[in-house]
């Protein structure tokens, strides 16, 4: 027993691991309410498209002296706009154009990145920096986690039917076009609130695992909720932890735990499927 | 917000010198104008591709006309969807069926637009969907995932969801194809009901011969009205023959093969589908026959 509580309180003693943990649970949280929507409504690579986009606005952010924040939300937002644009106007496929839009803006940030001299570590912005992460940040964090929290609460079963049904939302007169554009905002700003914390490699992973572990334990959507969120702030909690004790990357360590995760219960699952009774 | 019946005097959907165009440049609809009133139901009858999902759509708002305005209950479609005064129920639905969502969710989607901004269900919401389940004999299977059912049972589903949403409006694309007869009987007598409350019912078919059991209007459909009115006086041969051109198998047994005497009479069949349209007696002056309904 007191290995346990070991286990979780020593780490704990650490300042930086308060702040890690803080920002590991908001992150997490987020990413996995949001990862229900994109699993379901098939946007998954769209959250590889911002993530990845947002490199270039972070690097031209910095040259014009603005917020990084900023730049990368102006950017992520940017590539998923142009993206529903472009796939309006022609007629290759949504995972085709993204992946045109979002790997040429990646490059052109690779491009800027190595061009202009930041004081940012690629490494960070790719992979987080989860223990470093000060208390301004675990602000910012919180900041734009908590107000998107609440919007998908409120709203969860308008964007539920908005991903089943479009045209049913419609025809009820919801407002689809305000549901698609903040889903695709609240993407924008959880990729920015959790570029600190796990990088724009890492957070695809978070925006995806959650909501695949949800949907394959449930059959309904509140549940399916419930289960993603609970899988992704155990995930933060003990990928933290873990990574303390392992003197480990953290992010990484959070995504091995989800990824582990989701291949046990598929394997239990089929276990189960089975063994049961025919 | 339940809308209250519609006043009987005014049109409930006005369609005036609508056409529409899609992207590809096929013009689907050209220059169509209708009114129809509540307190009935229409039928809307075409061959294949004449435009009759095409109006579907557009009286929805998910198309707009490139000539032309359409008003539903004297408003703006826009407005009168946001009173929820339409239930539409497409030809077929193109939704995820692995969607986590069970039966009973689907149909209280319906429901949304009587709910607060959390849509949270009242005990009204759930009794009409009770309800909505319970006519089309969905209730047993409520608790299955949208996905685990079949052809049919999905669609009922659906006509579910429209009833339970109870709009004045309600439209219906081919509701009856791929369902059986039970359920069909079940759905006429439902619409029945429904148009008696004061409801416009607009259900396309091509079921010919059940639209003069349950349909009070009908529109004869080719991208444009080839003809409106009520059932007696404008579901006859001569203009079903302009609507559908050759497209209509069409039997007439007269004279020796009918009679031994010297009766006038004779009898049309025509059909569009699996269900004939039969006409009994003399030429102009036949009668439309229902064909006996399979007993549930
Ligand atoms: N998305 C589209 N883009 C271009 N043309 C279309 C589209 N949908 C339908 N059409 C064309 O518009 C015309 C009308 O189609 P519509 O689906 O309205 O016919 P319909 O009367 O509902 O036929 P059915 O009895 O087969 O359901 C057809 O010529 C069809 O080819
Ligand atoms: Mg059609």
């Amino acid at each position: 027993m007191n290995a346990v509580l070991g286990f979780i309180t020593q780490p704990l003693a650490h300042d930086f691991m308060q702040r890690g943990l803080v920002v590991a649970l908001l992150v997490g949280m987020i990413c996995a309410m949001l990862s229900c929507y994109l699993v379901l409504k098939g946007w998954s690579l769209m959250g590889d498209a911002v993530s990845h986009a947002v490199l270039p606005g972070i690097v031209l952010a910095f040259v014009a002296g603005l917020p990084l924040a900023l730049g990368a939300f102006a950017a992520g937002l940017g590539c998923a706009l142009a993206t529903g644009y472009l796939q309006a106007h022609s007629r290759v496929r949504e995972d085709a154009v993204m992946g045109i839009v979002f790997s040429g803006l990646f490059a052109l940030g690779l491009v800027l990145f190595v061009k202009v001299e930041t004081d940012q570590h690629l490494n960070h912005i790719l992979f987080g920096n989860m223990l470093g992460v000060q208390l301004r940040d675990v602000a910012e964090t919180a900041l734009i986690a908590l107000p998107a929290i609440a919007f998908l609460l409120v709203r969860r079963r308008d964007l539920m039917l908005y991903c089943f049904d479009p045209a049913h939302a419609r025809a009820i007169g919801l407002q689809v076009g305000f549901l698609h554009y903040g889903l695709l905002v609240l993407l924008a700003l959880t990729i920015v609130a959790s570029l600190k914390a796990v990088g724009i490699i890492l957070v695809i992973a978070m925006l995806i695992a959650p909501g695949a572990i949800g949907l394959i334990v449930t059959r309904r959507f509140g549940p399916m909720m419930v289960v993603a969120v609970l899988a992704a702030t155990g995930s933060s909690l003990i990928g933290t932890l873990l990574s303390f004790h392992l003197d480990a990357a953290t992010g990484p360590m959070i995504v091995v735990v989800q990824s582990l995760l989701f291949a046990l219960l598929v394997v239990i699952r089929q276990v189960r499927l089975a063994l049961a009774p025919h | 917000m339940n809308p209250s019946r519609l006043p009987g005097d005014r049109p409930a959907i006005m369609v005036d010198g609508v056409s529409v165009r899609y992207a590809n440049g096929v013009t689907a609809i050209d220059d169509a104008s209708f009114r129809l009133f509540p307190a009935s139901i229409c039928a809307l009858v075409g061959v294949n591709g004449s435009g009759k999902s095409t109006l579907f759509k557009t009286l929805m708002g998910f198309l707009a006309p490139a000539k032309g305005a359409v008003s539903i209950a004297g408003q703006k479609v826009a407005d009168a969807l946001k009173q929820g005064l339409v239930a539409y129920v497409p030809q077929s639905e193109d939704v995820d069926w692995n969607f986590p969502v069970l039966v009973e969710d689907v149909v209280m989607m319906g429901r949304y637009g009587h709910m607060g901004l959390l849509r949270l269900a009242s005990k009204a919401d759930r009794a009409a969907v009770d309800a909505a389940l319970e006519r089309v004999g969905m209730s047993a299977l409520r608790h299955r995932q949208i996905g685990e059912l079949s052809g049919g049972q999905k669609k009922r589903v659906f006509l579910a969801r429209a009833l339970a949403q109870g709009g004045q409006i309600i439209l219906l694309d081919e509701p009856f194809t791929g369902v059986d007869a039970r359920t069909e009987t079940a759905i006429i007598d439902l619409l029945r009901a429904m148009r008696d409350e004061g409801r416009l019912i607009l259900v396309s078919t091509h079921n010919l011969g059940s639209i003069p059991d349950f349909c009070d209007h009908v529109i004869l459909f080719n991208r444009t009205v080839i003809a409106a009115g009520p059932i007696e006086t404008t579901f006859t041969e001569a203009n079903l023959i302009r609507a559908f051109g050759g497209v209509l198998r069409h039997v007439r047994i007269d004279g020796s093969d009918l009679h031994d005497d010297a009766d006038a009479r004779r009898v049309t069949v025509l059909t569009d589908d699996e269900r004939p349209l039969v006409l009994y007696g003399e030429r102009d002056r036949e009668k439309l026959v229902a064909p006996d309904r399979p007993k549930a």
